[in-house]
C-alpha cells in the first residue's frame, strides 16, 4: 500500500512539473504576448470638445499636417475599372498615393513588383515604401482596389497616437488565438512597425517566401505572423460607439443586414459616423461615396473639429 | 518461490506504474487549473491607464460582431454631441414646409414606411396620400383608384386637401413620391430666399409642351403658400380642369395659367438640386444613354460627373428602400472629420442677423463652423 500511495505522490508532483514545464515554455514562444498586451486594444477616442476649443486655427492646422500617410494600393490587371476608380477617387486624399502592380499595365503608371503572389507583393511594397519614405511619412496605409478609405477619417482617429510606436490597426478577425488585421479593410502601421518589418523582412527565416507547405495563407495573415515576430499586435480601431471604423462591407450590404435585423434602427444601427474604410465597392459607388462623403450634406449642420483638412488640388469631385 | 515472487512483483510494479499514471493525470489537471486561475487574473488587471474607456466590455469577440443586442440606441446623440445644429433649427421654424407623399395602399409597407423612417421626420407636417384612408399608418384617403393613370386626381385632390385642413400650418407645399428622398434643410435653405406670398414653385425644370417650364413630378416640386391658393381657386372657377392624366405636365400647365411662375431650384454656381434619378446615374458620365428623353427635356443645360448635382441637393427619385437608408447615412451621418468644404454658400441674410447676435455672447473663439 505504501510503495502504491508514493508512486502516486510521485507521480502527482511529475505531472504538476511537467505541466507546468509546458506553459513555461509556451510563453516563451509566444514571446513579448504578454508584456505587450497593453498594446492591443487601445479604443481609440477623440480629443473632447474643451481641449479642441482652445486651440487656434493655426495650431489646429499644423496639428492636421502632422499626419502624413503614405498610401499603398496593391492591383493586379484585372483590377483596372477599380483602379481607375479609386485613383479618381479617395487616393486624392492621401498625402501621397502609390499603386503597386503584379506586372507592367499599359492604362496606368504603377511600380511594378514583378509578382503575381499577393504576399510577395506586400512585402516588396512595404519594403519600397521604408527605403524610400520612412523619414517623409509617418502612418502607411496599404489596401485593395476593392476599399473606400475616408483619409481624414483616420487622420483623426491618430490623433494622440504616437507614430514611433508600433501600431497596426485596422479591422482585426481572430482565427483561434491568432488576431490579424484584414486586408479587406485597410491596414495601417506607424513607421516604428513598418521598421521593424522592415528589419525581419531582411532576415528571411521568420518571414517565409510562401505561405503554408499544402494551401496558400492569405497574404493579411502572414503579414501578422510577421509582425507578431517583430512584438507589433494587431488592434481593432472602433469608434465611442464601440462600432467598427475599418468595415470589410459595403455601405449598402451593413444597411440590408440591418433592415433584416434591426429594421426599426437601421441608419442609427449600421455604421460609425466616422468610418474610416468601407469595402466592395464597384467603381461607380465609389464615385457616390466620394459625392456622399466630401460634398452632399444638410445645410444648417455645422461641426467644430479639432482637425482642418483642405480639399486637394486640381479636383474636381470632391 | 522465486516464481511466485517475482509474479507478485510484476503484478505490484503493475499497479504502481498504475497509480504513478494516476497520480501525474491529476498533478496535471491540478497544475492547469491553478495556472488558468492565476493568468486569468493577470490578464484582468491589464491597465486600463492609456484609455478613458466608455464601455466596459474588453474586445476579445472578434471584430466582426456587431454588438446588437448591446447597442444602446441613444448612442446617435453622443456621436453627434459635436454636431451644431442651431442654423438647421432656426431654419426649420422660419420656413415651415408641410410634405405631402404621393402613395397607395400596397405600397405603405414596402416603400411609404421607409420614406416615414428616414427623411419625412424633418418635414414641419408629413402626410401621405391614398386612395384609400389608412388610420394605423396614417394616410389619407382620397378616395380615387389607383394607378399611373390617377396621378392627376390624386394630386388635385390631395392639394385640396392639404388647403382645406393645413393652409395656415405652413409656408410651402411638398409634393413627393414614395420612392423620392427629399433633403428638407436643403430645400429650406432654398427656400429661405422667397417670399411665401410669392405665387412661384420650385422643382427639376423641364422645358417641353409649357413655355415657362414644367417641374418632373418624380424629383417632387414645391409650391408656396400664394401658388396653392391659386392651384384650388383655378379648379374652383374651372380655370383649369382635369386636363390629362399627366400629373406634372398637367399642373405645370395650370401654374402657367394661373401666373405662378416656375422657379430657378439651381444653386448659386448653377448646379441642380432636384434629380429626377439617384445620385449614381448623374454622377457617373454616360451611364444615361445620349438618346435618352432626359437629355432634351432639362430646361437648363443638362450635366453629366460631378457637375450633376449640387452639395446641397433636395431631391433624388427612384431611390429604392435600401438607397433610402444609404442616402439618410450618407447625408446626416457619415462625413470627412475636419474637412473644409469648397461650396460654402451664404446664410439668408436674415438667419445671418440673428445666428450672429447669438455668437456675440459666446466665446469669441468660436467659429460659425462651415455648413
Amino acid at each position: 500500500m505504501l510503495s502504491e500511495g508514493s508512486s502516486f505522490l510521485k507521480g502527482v508532483m511529475i505531472g504538476s512539473i511537467f505541466y507546468a514545464l509546458i506553459t513555461v515554455l509556451g510563453h516563451i514562444k509566444i514571446g513579448h504576448g504578454n508584456r505587450m498586451h497593453h498594446h492591443e486594444h487601445h479604443h481609440l477616442q477623440a480629443p473632447n470638445k474643451e481641449e479642441i476649443l482652445k486651440i487656434s486655427e493655426d495650431e489646429r492646422m499644423e496639428l492636421s499636417r502632422s499626419f502624413r500617410v503614405y498610401c499603398i494600393i496593391l492591383v493586379k490587371p484585372r483590377d483596372v475599372s477599380l483602379w481607375a476608380a479609386v485613383k479618381e477617387t479617395w487616393t486624392k486624399h492621401c498625402d501621397k498615393a502609390e499603386f503597386f502592380s503584379s506586372e507592367d499595365v499599359k492604362v496606368f503608371e504603377s511600380i511594378n513588383m514583378e509578382t503575381n503572389d499577393m504576399w510577395l507583393m506586400m512585402k516588396k511594397a512595404y519594403k519600397y515604401a521604408f527605403d524610400k519614405y520612412s523619414d517623409q511619412y509617418n502612418w502607411f496605409f496599404l489596401a485593395r482596389p476593392t476599399t473606400f478609405a475616408i483619409i481624414e477619417n483616420l487622420k483623426y482617429f491618430l490623433l494622440k497616437k504616437d507614430p514611433s510606436q508600433p501600431f497596426y490597426i485596422g479591422h482585426t478577425i481572430k482565427s483561434g488565438d491568432f488576431e490579424y488585421v484584414s486586408v479587406e479593410g485597410g491596414i495601417v502601421l506607424s513607421v516604428e512597425s513598418l521598421k521593424r518589418l522592415n528589419s525581419l523582412l531582411n532576415t528571411s527565416e521568420k518571414c517565409p517566401e510562401q505561405g503554408g507547405m499544402i494551401w496558400k495563407i492569405s497574404e493579411d495573415k502572414q503579414l501578422a505572423v510577421c509582425l507578431k515576430y517583430a512584438g507589433v499586435f494587431a488592434e481593432n480601431a472602433e469608434d465611442a460607439e464601440g462600432k467598427d471604423v475599418f468595415n470589410t462591407k459595403s455601405v449598402g450590404l451593413f444597411i440590408k443586414e440591418a433592415m433584416t435585423n434591426h429594421p426599426d434602427q437601421v441608419v442609427e444601427g449600421c455604421c460609425s459616423d466616422m468610418a474610416v474604410t468601407f469595402n466592395g465597392l464597384t467603381p461607380n459607388q465609389m464615385h457616390v461615396m466620394m459625392y456622399g462623403v466630401y460634398r452632399l450634406r444638410g445645410f444648417g449642420h455645422t461641426f467644430n473639429d479639432a482637425l482642418i483638412f483642405l480639399p486637394p488640388n486640381g479636383s474636381d469631385n470632391d | 518461490m522465486s516464481e511466485i515472487h517475482f509474479q507478485e512483483m510484476a503484478s505490484k510494479s503493475w499497479l504502481n506504474i498504475l497509480t504513478f499514471l494516476c497520480g501525474s493525470a491529476i498533478g496535471f489537471f491540478f497544475c492547469s487549473q491553478l495556472f488558468s486561475i492565476l493568468l486569468g487574473e493577470q490578464g484582468d488587471t491589464q491597465p486600463n491607464i492609456l484609455h478613458n474607456d466608455p464601455h466596459a466590455r474588453h474586445s476579445d469577440d472578434n471584430g466582426q460582431n456587431h454588438p446588437e443586442g448591446q447597442m444602446n440606441f441613444n448612442a446617435d446623440s453622443s456621436q453627434h454631441k459635436d454636431e451644431n445644429t442651431d442654423i438647421a433649427e432656426n431654419l426649420y421654424q422660419k420656413v415651415k414646409i408641410l410634405c405631402w407623399v404621393m402613395t397607395g395602399p400596397q405600397n405603405l409597407e414596402k416603400k411609404a414606411k421607409h420614406v416615414k423612417a428616414t427623411w419625412a421626420q424633418r418635414c414641419n407636417k408629413v402626410l401621405f396620400m391614398s386612395s384609400e384612408e389608412n388610420k394605423d399608418f396614417p394616410t389619407v384617403g382620397l378616395k380615387t383608384k389607383e394607378g399611373r393613370d390617377q396621378l392627376y386626381w390624386k394630386t388635385i385632390k390631395a392639394f385640396q386637401y392639404v388647403h382645406d385642413h393645413y393652409l395656415e400650418d405652413a409656408d410651402w407645399f411638398m409634393k413627393a413620391d414614395d420612392d423620392t428622398y427629399v433633403i428638407l434643410d436643403n430645400l429650406r435653405w432654398l427656400l429661405s430666399k422667397y417670399s411665401p406670398e410669392k405665387p412661384i414653385y420650385f422643382g427639376r425644370r423641364f422645358k417641353p409642351f409649357v413655355k415657362q417650364g414644367y417641374m418632373s413630378g418624380g424629383a417632387g416640386y414645391v409650391l408656396s403658400k400664394e401658388a396653392l391658393k391659386r392651384f384650388i381657386d383655378a379648379f374652383k372657377t374651372e380655370k383649369c380642369t382635369h386636363s390629362s392624366s399627366i400629373e406634372d405636365l398637367a399642373l405645370g400647365k395650370c401654374m402657367e395659367v394661373m401666373n405662378v411662375e416656375a422657379g430657378d431650384s439651381r444653386d448659386t454656381t448653377g448646379k441642380e438640386t432636384f434629380h429626377p434619378f439617384v445620385p449614381e446615374h448623374h454622377l457617373i458620365k454616360s451611364y444615361l444613354p445620349r438618346t435618352f428623353w432626359y437629355w432634351n427635356y432639362n430646361y437648363y443645360p443638362p450635366v453629366q460627373g460631378p457637375g450633376c448635382c449640387s452639395d446641397l441637393a433636395v431631391s433624388f427619385h427612384y431611390v429604392d428602400s435600401t438607397t433610402m437608408y444609404e442616402l439618410e447615412y450618407l447625408v446626416y451621418h457619415l462625413r470627412a472629420y475636419g474637412y473644409l468644404y469648397r461650396y460654402q454658400p451664404a446664410l439668408p441674410e436674415n438667419i445671418l442677423k440673428e445666428v450672429s447676435q447669438v455668437n456675440k455672447n459666446e466665446d469669441p473663439k468660436v467659429k460659425l463652423g462651415n455648413p
